[in-house]
C-alpha cells in the first residue's frame, strides 16, 4: 500500500508536468499579449512591460522560470507582501530579517497590485467553501434519497427518488441558477440574489470567520444549485448498488440464519452497498470543482472562475496556469484519496 | 437457453418450440417502446428534431430580424403569469412569447436555438466516439507496451479539467482563426465556421476533451472479447487484424459504447449552453439557449419570460435525452437496469 501510493504521488507530479505544458504551449499560441490594447502602447514601454515579466525571452526559458518560480525555495530578505514579483504561497522566516520563500505563482498582469498566491488567499477558500458545502448537500439528499428507493423497490418511494433524479441531472446550473435567483432573490426578496457572505481574512486560510444567519442565506441558493444534481448521481448509483447488494449470498445467509428483516437491512445491505458509492465521489469531486466555476459566474460570487474567464480574454498568463494547475491538483488527488479510501473499506481490493 | 415453463406447454400443445427469432436489436427495440419514460423521451427529441430541421416553417420570423420599437414587448398572456409587468411592459400580440432586448422574436429564436443543442447533440458523441473507440481498440486490440504508454497518456488528460480546458480551447480558436488572409488553410476553417454560426469550434473543442472516457470504455471492453473463441476462429482461418477488429470485435461492443455515449448527451449539451452562455459559444446573432439565457437573466428582474422559455427547453431537451439514454440502457442490456 505505501509503495502504491508513493508511486501514485510521482505519477502526480509527471501528470501536473504534462498539464503544466500542455496548458502554457496552448496560452501562448492564443494570438495576442496581455499587454495589447486597442490604441498601441509605445513600443519602449512595450518592451519594458515585457522585460519586467521575462516576456521577451525564449517560451522554454519562460517555461523553466515558471517551474522554477513554483518549485525552488528561495531565501529572501524582503518581507511578504511587499512586491508583487516576490510573492511566495508559504513564508517561513529565519532570523530577524530573511525569509524562506517558497512556491512563487507569479503576479497577476491585470490586476497590477496583485499576485496570483492573493488570488489563491482571497478567493479561492469562497471556492473552496462553496464546492465543500455542496458536496455535503449532495451526499445528505443523495444516500437517503437513494437508501429509500433501493429498500422499496418499484413503489411511490423508488419512483418518486427517481424522479428527483432525473430532475437533478437534467436541470444544469445555468438554468437552475437564474429560475432560484428570479422567485427567491428578485420577486419573494428572500435571499440575497448574488454574491457571499464571507471575506477574508480566513480561520486556517479557508473557512468563513464567522458562520451565521446571513452567511447561508448567501450559500444556499448556489450550494443548492450546485449539490442537487450531483446528488441526483449519488441517489441513483446507491439505489444501484443497494439493490446489487440484496441480491448477494451473504444477505440470504443473513436471512437464513433468523436475523430480522430490518437487522439484514441495516447491518449487511446498507454497510455494503455505500462501498461503491465512494467511488464515485472522485467524479463527483471533478464535476463539482469546474461547477463551482460556472455557479460562481452565474451567482456573481468572487471566487475563482470570476478570474478564469477574464484571465483568458486578457491573456493574464500566470493566472491561467495557476487556475489549471491548481484544478488539475485537486482532480488528482481527489481520484488518489478515493482509491485509499476504497482499498480501506473494501478489504478484497489489494494494489501493488 | 433454459426451457421455459410456457414453452414446455407449447411443446405439450404441439405448437413449435422456438420462439421468434429476433435479433439483438429487435429485442432491444421491443424492450425500449415498452419503457414508458424512454418513448416519452424518444417523441420528444423527435419533435426537437423536426422543430430543428423544419425550423424556417415553424418560426414565425427570421431569428435575427430586429424591431427596435418592439423591444422587451409581451404577448397579454403572459401578464396574467407575471401580473407585476403591467405596470411597464408594452403589449404586443405579434409575438408569442414575447420579444427580446433588440427586439427580435423569442420563439423564433427558440425555434432556431433547437438547432445549436440538436447539433450538439447529434455531432458531439459522433466525434467522442470516432475518436474513444479507435483509440480504445488500438489500444485493448494491440496490448502490451502499446497499450500501456497510450493509457497513461489517457491517464494524463485525465487530469485537466475539462471545461477550463474548453474554455482555453475555444479562446484559442476565436483568436487564431479571427482575421485570417483569403486563401489559406486558416480561411477556410475560418469560413466553415462562420457559415456554421461557430458551431465548428464547439464541436472540436468539445470533441477533443470527451474521448478519453470513450477510449477507457472501448479498451475494456475489447480486451474481454479479445480472448473469445469465435476471433481465435476468426484467426485460425487467417482473417486480418483490421478484419477481426470490424467484423468480429466491433459489433460486439457497441452496444455499452452507444449507450455511454447517449448517457452523456446531456453533458454536451450543457457545456454548448455554457459556453454560449459565457461569451465562447457560437456566434452572435445565431440563437442558442445559453445565449439565450445568458441575455434574459440580465432582465431576469424585469422581463422574466426572457430567460424562462429557454431554461425551460433546455431542461426539457436534458430531461427527453436522459430518458432516452437510460431507457437504451436498460434496453441493451437489462442486467444494468437502473445503474449509474
Amino acid at each position: 500500500m505505501g509503495r502504491y501510493i508513493v508511486r501514485r504521488l510521482l505519477w502526480l507530479v509527471v501528470v501536473l508536468l504534462m498539464v503544466s505544458m500542455v496548458t502554457f504551449g496552448l496560452m501562448h499560441a492564443v494570438p495576442g499579449g496581455p499587454f495589447d490594447r486597442e490604441k498601441a502602447l509605445p513600443a519602449e514601454i512595450m518592451a519594458n512591460l515585457n522585460a519586467r515579466y521575462h516576456l521577451d525571452e525564449p517560451l522554454v526559458v519562460q517555461y523553466l522560470r515558471y517551474l522554477y518560480d513554483i518549485m525552488a525555495p528561495r531565501l529572501s530578505h524582503s518581507p511578504p507582501g511587499v512586491s508583487v514579483l516576490d510573492d511566495a504561497l508559504i513564508n517561513m522566516r529565519v532570523g530577524d530579517s530573511s525569509w524562506v520563500k517558497w512556491m512563487n505563482f507569479g503576479p497577476s498582469y491585470v490586476s497590477r497590485n496583485r499576485t496570483v498566491n492573493d488570488i489563491f488567499r482571497d478567493n479561492l477558500p469562497i471556492s473552496f467553501q462553496l464546492g465543500f458545502m455542496a458536496i455535503v448537500l449532495a451526499v445528505l439528499i443523495g444516500l437517503p434519497l437513494g437508501m429509500l428507493a433501493g429498500l422499496k423497490q418499484n413503489t411511490a418511494w423508488d419512483y418518486f427518488g427517481m424522479s428527483v433524479a432525473i430532475l437533478g441531472v437534467s436541470v444544469p446550473v445555468i438554468v437552475l441558477g437564474p429560475i432560484l435567483i428570479a422567485i427567491f432573490g428578485v420577486v419573494l426578496k428572500w435571499l440575497p440574489p448574488t454574491g457571499w457572505g464571507a471575506q477574508p481574512p480566513y480561520v486556517l486560510g479557508i473557512f468563513p470567520s464567522k458562520i451565521d444567519l446571513e452567511f447561508f442565506k448567501y450559500a444556499i441558493m448556489p450550494v443548492f444549485g450546485l449539490g442537487f444534481a450531483q446528488s441526483a448521481v449519488i441517489a441513483r448509483l446507491t439505489r444501484a448498488s443497494l439493490l446489487q447488494t440484496i441480491r448477494e449470498d451473504y444477505i440470504r445467509t443473513a436471512r437464513a440464519k433468523g436475523l430480522s428483516e430490518r437487522l439484514v437491512m441495516t447491518r449487511h445491505a446498507l454497510k455494503n452497498s455505500l462501498i461503491p458509492v465512494v467511488t464515485v465521489l472522485g467524479p463527483i469531486f471533478a464535476i463539482l470543482v469546474t461547477g463551482t466555476f460556472v455557479t460562481e459566474l452565474i451567482y456573481g460570487i468572487p471566487g475563482m472562475g470570476k478570474y478564469f474567464v477574464t484571465s483568458i480574454s486578457n491573456r493574464d498568463y500566470p493566472v491561467i496556469m495557476g487556475t489549471i494547475l491548481l484544478f488539475a491538483l485537486l482532480l488528482v488527488i481527489a481520484n488518489l484519496v478515493v482509491d485509499i479510501v476504497y482499498a480501506f473499506l473494501d478489504p478484497r481490493i489489494r494494489y501493488e | 437457453m433454459a426451457v421455459r415453463a410456457d414453452m414446455l406447454r407449447a411443446g405439450a400443445a404441439g405448437l413449435p418450440l422456438t420462439r421468434k427469432r429476433e435479433s439483438l436489436w429487435q429485442d432491444a427495440f421491443g424492450r425500449l417502446i415498452r419503457n414508458r419514460a424512454a418513448v416519452v423521451g424518444g417523441v420528444i427529441v423527435i419533435v426537437l428534431a423536426l422543430t430543428a430541421i423544419f425550423a424556417p416553417v415553424v418560426a414565425l420570423r427570421p431569428y435575427d430580424q430586429q424591431v427596435l420599437d418592439e423591444h422587451d414587448s409581451v404577448p397579454s398572456w403572459l401578464l396574467k403569469v407575471f401580473p407585476f409587468m403591467s405596470g411597464y411592459v408594452s403589449l404586443n400580440e405579434a409575438y408569442p412569447l414575447g420579444s427580446d432586448y433588440v427586439g427580435r422574436d423569442l420563439f423564433s429564436r427558440l425555434v432556431y436555438g433547437a438547432r445549436v443543442s440538436l447539433m450538439v447533440a447529434l455531432i458531439a458523441p459522433i466525434i467522442s466516439l470516432l475518436i474513444g473507440a479507435t483509440y480504445g481498440s488500438i489500444s485493448g486490440f494491440f496490448g502490451g507496451r502499446t497499450d500501456n504508454l497510450m493509457m497513461r497518456i489517457v491517464d494524463i488528460l485525465y487530469a485537466f479539467p475539462t471545461l477550463l480546458f474548453i474554455i482555453l480551447l475555444m479562446a484559442f480558436f476565436r483568436s487564431t482563426f479571427a482575421k485570417p488572409d483569403t486563401g489559406t488553410f486558416t480561411y477556410a476553417v475560418a469560413q466553415l465556421d462562420q457559415r456554421m454560426g461557430g458551431m465548428l469550434f464547439i464541436f472540436v473543442g468539445i470533441g477533443i476533451t470527451a474521448w478519453e472516457t470513450m477510449a477507457r470504455l472501448t479498451r475494456g471492453q475489447v480486451l474481454s472479447v479479445r480472448e473469445k473463441e469465435f476471433v481465435e476462429a476468426a484467426r485460425t482461418v487467417g482473417s486480418s487484424n483490421i478484419r477481426i477488429m470490424l467484423r468480429h470485435i466491433l459489433p460486439n461492443i457497441v452496444g455499452p459504447l452507444v449507450v455511454q455515449e447517449t448517457l452523456t448527451i446531456p453533458t454536451y449539451i450543457s457545456y454548448e449552453a455554457f459556453l454560449s452562455f459565457i461569451g465562447l459559444g457560437v456566434n452572435p446573432p445565431t440563437p442558442s439557449w445559453g445565449i439565450m439565457i445568458s441575455d434574459g437573466s440580465r432582465v431576469v428582474r424585469t422581463y422574466p419570460n426572457q430567460v424562462l422559455f429557454p431554461a425551460v427547453a433546455l431542461a426539457i431537451t436534458m430531461f427527453a435525452f436522459n430518458f432516452l439514454g437510460d431507457g437504451l440502457r436498460d434496453a441493451l442490456d437489462p442486467r444494468l437496469r437502473g445503474t449509474q
